[in-house]
């Protein structure tokens, strides 16, 4: 089984913790894991602010680079309902301008191997015990993309229950969009932060130590409104809960 | 689309006010999670609801390519039971057409039933530079039109208004338009509901021409269906003489059996009922029965070109219901008003801009009013995949140019190149992490002073992922 790690760029630059946490849950199962150095961004970020054409180069790329990989892996759900959703869409359209036959095969060809990070521990590893130990209390966020294009369901919830010594408590509102969606959260910034204020009381109120999630952009919109108000509560990437052990804890 | 909104700002400056009025915040979230709960259970009701939905969209969709036969069809059968049709091509013709029908009655006020088709024309104020008075008679409807106000949603227009702020609204203004409030009325419902009846009894009594708008048009047999709660449609129906029907043409259904679908897919995902109270159904006239006269005006104002845009025409489904309104996001702390059209809420963002044009800065400011989160597109009765039609709305907006995305532009093509560079990606990593600790709390220029006005910054890693990759696997 040839897999590969899809970082994604906000991780690759900002959160590297998470990626490499990714690779050692999937080291851990026995997975032997590879990185393309040829990877760089989904482009998301053009594609969702309207910039379809400038997305072109990078669905090209990221397709070429993951090609021959029996399984791609990614700790971001907003990148895989990219790939999944958009892909196709970007190919036909470009097809339909008469270009892009290449780019809409790569990028078709990608689909089928790409997975969100719980997706494949449940789904293709059948695991939802990692062997992971984390003693504290988490409250879970389950971000929009994974939640309604990926349909998530309650994977990212059985492998947090499977954790030692983690306590799962509820995050009332848990389904309301934190706010961050991209350039959304420069462009709209009131709404934005209207929306993560909301969010973050919701996560005080449970008490947890930890507001998890599975997508770094929204934990960094999250994460950084609690900074900035000295919250006792910290935003942590369920990868990295997930790779923390007895003999290696997390922190 | 209605003069009333012109010079709107756009979107993120209408919101802020919205956002900082603590007041709406709590009337627009008491009101929208309470009937986006109730919404949640009544459709659960259903095991086949997924096959109801996926057979709305197929009506909606099949009409719509058909739509020349179909609105060929409704002339053709509403003429035959005795009624009169009029095509308006935009709000100004519709206007004209129905002030002329109303001075050919010599009436000077007419009673309204709630048509989001003569908000969006901005028909009352046409009539009022005519001389004519329109009423509105929807509760909710009456409520803005005394407040001076604008509806600020689909299917509860004064949501963004409390028990007390309409009390207030009945005292001070009930009496400049007909029948005043009644001496020492209290905020209960109960009692405003009553005010609100007996003031709009005596218009009902008295009027002699009606304007209304309608659900559904059912093309085999010229048709017209208006669901409703309060019953105060069917006597804008059926008192008057003369009963003018303005419509938007995307709302004809081919049959009845098509009718069935919808009766089932509209009350619960609007009001969370298994059936409005009130369906009321009128087709041409009648004899010793109802109004003398019938007129449909038929609307187009910008949807014939909606239904040439391949993805935005899925827009032109959409049956009113608010569903996604009352579980967006974004609508539920901007409030109804900062969309600048009788359409706002997620629909809204995708509609106002399709049949208003994107040359405004509050249509073009439009697409970009959603976090892409997908609720609505969840919600949505006849599966509109809103996220979808605002990326490519989107698209037009920054192919467009103008304020803003001139920079936009170059930015994100530099990002591409970038992105498209590994080894450039990996030195401008490395460089960030070298320099982190000189980098400031808060950040100046446009997105990053927006980002640390409220957010700290992660702080940057001391190395890239990619660097650590070729130092420990490579």
């Amino acid at each position: 089984m040839r897999v590969a790690l899809f970082a994604t760029c906000v991780n690759d630059a900002l959160y590297p913790s998470t990626a490499i946490a990714t690779v050692k849950v999937l080291e851990r199962l026995g997975v032997e894991v590879d990185f393309p150095a040829a990877q760089t961004c989904c482009g998301q970020p053009q594609y969702n602010t309207g910039y379809r054409r400038a997305t072109e180069p990078l669905v090209l790329r990221t397709a070429r680079a993951f090609e021959g990989y029996d399984h791609v892996v990614t700790p971001s759900g907003s990148c895989v309902a990219m790939v999944r959703d958009n892909y196709p869409r970007i190919g036909a359209k470009a097809v339909a301008e008469g270009r892009g036959r290449e780019l809409a095969g790569a990028a078709a060809s990608l689909v089928p191997h790409v997975y969100e990070l719980t997706e494949f521990l449940v789904d293709v590893l059948g695991v939802t015990d990692v062997g992971a130990c984390f003693p504290h209390t988490v409250t879970y966020h389950p971000s929009c993309h994974g939640l309604r294009m990926l349909g998530l369901g309650d994977r990212p919830r059985r492998l947090l229950e499977a954790v030692r010594g983690l306590e799962l408590v509820e995050l009332p509102g848990a389904e309301e969009c934190c706010g961050f969606g991209g350039t959304f959260a420069v462009k709209n910034a009131d709404v934005s932060e209207a929306m993560g204020e909301d969010k973050i009381r919701n996560a005080m109120s449970t008490g947890a130590d930890v507001l998890c999630g599975a997508d770094n952009s929204c934990l960094m919109h999250i994460g950084g409104m609690l900074r900035r108000q000295d919250a006792p509560q910290r935003a942590l990437h369920l990868a990295e809960i997930l790779a923390s052990t007895e003999e290696e804890p997390l922190r | 689309m209605s003069g009333t909104y012109l010079g709107m700002p756009a979107f993120p400056r209408a919101a802020r006010d919205a956002v900082r009025d603590t007041t709406l915040r709590g009337n627009l979230r008491h009101a929208t999670h309470t009937i986006r709960d109730k919404r949640a259970r009544a459709v659960a009701e259903l095991d086949d609801w997924a096959a109801l939905r996926e057979a709305g969209k197929r009506i909606k969709d099949h009409t719509l390519r058909h739509l020349d036969r179909y609105l060929v069809r409704v002339e053709e059968a509403v003429t035959a039971a005795g009624g009169t049709v009029h095509w308006a091509a935009d709000a100004e013709e519709a206007n004209r057409i129905v002030a002329d029908l109303v001075k050919a009655t010599g009436e000077s006020e007419v009673v309204k039933v709630k048509s989001m088709a003569t908000q969006e024309t901005g028909l009352n104020e046409a009539l009022e530079a005519e001389g004519i008075r329109a009423y509105e008679t929807d509760l909710a409807e009456l409520i803005v039109q005394l407040g001076k106000d604008r509806p600020s949603h689909i299917l509860v227009p004064a949501i963004h208004r409390n028990r007390g702020e309409i009390r207030d609204i009945f005292r001070s203004e009930m009496g400049e338009w007909g029948r005043p409030a009644p001496e020492g009325l209290t905020d209960t419902p109960a009692e405003l509901a009553e005010a609100a009846r007996l003031h709009l009894r005596e218009k009902f009594l008295r009027a002699k021409v009606g304007i209304s708008g309608a659900n559904f048009m059912v093309a085999e047999t010229g048709t017209l269906v208006v669901v409703e709660s309060e019953g105060n449609g069917r006597m804008c129906l059926t008192l008057p003489e003369t009963l003018i029907s303005v419509v938007g043409i995307e709302k004809v259904i081919p049959t009845w059996r098509d009718l069935e679908v919808f009766l089932q897919l509209l009350p619960r995902s609007s009001t969370a009922e298994r059936m409005n109270p009130y369906t009321s159904m009128w087709t041409g006239t009648t004899d010793g029965d109802g109004p003398r006269a019938f007129h449909l005006v038929l609307l187009d104002n910008g949807r014939t070109d909606t239904l040439a845009d391949e993805v935005g025409r899925q827009a032109l489904r959409c049956i009113r219901c608010s569903a996604c309104l009352n579980v967006c996001p974004v609508y539920e702390r901007a409030g109804g008003h900062a969309y600048g059209s009788v359409y706002p809420g997620p629909i809204g963002a995708i509609l106002s801009p399709q049949l208003r044009g994107t040359g405004s800065e509050i249509d073009a400011s439009l697409p970009y009013a959603s976090s892409l989160c997908g609720a609505c597109y969840e919600v949505c009765p006849v599966a509109i995949d809103i996220p979808e039609v605002l990326v490519h709305l989107r698209e037009k907006v920054a192919d467009q140019g103008g304020a803003g995305h001139r920079l936009e532009r170059a930015a994100m093509r530099t990002a591409t190149w970038l992105l498209d560079h590994p080894a450039a990606l990996n030195a401008a990593e490395r460089l960030a992490s070298s320099t982190r600790k000189l980098h400031p709390k808060r950040l100046p220029g446009p997105g990053a002073r927006q980002w640390t006005n409220s957010r700290d910054l992660p702080d940057l890693p001391a190395e890239p992922f990619r660097d650590w990759w070729k130092k420990n696997h490579a």
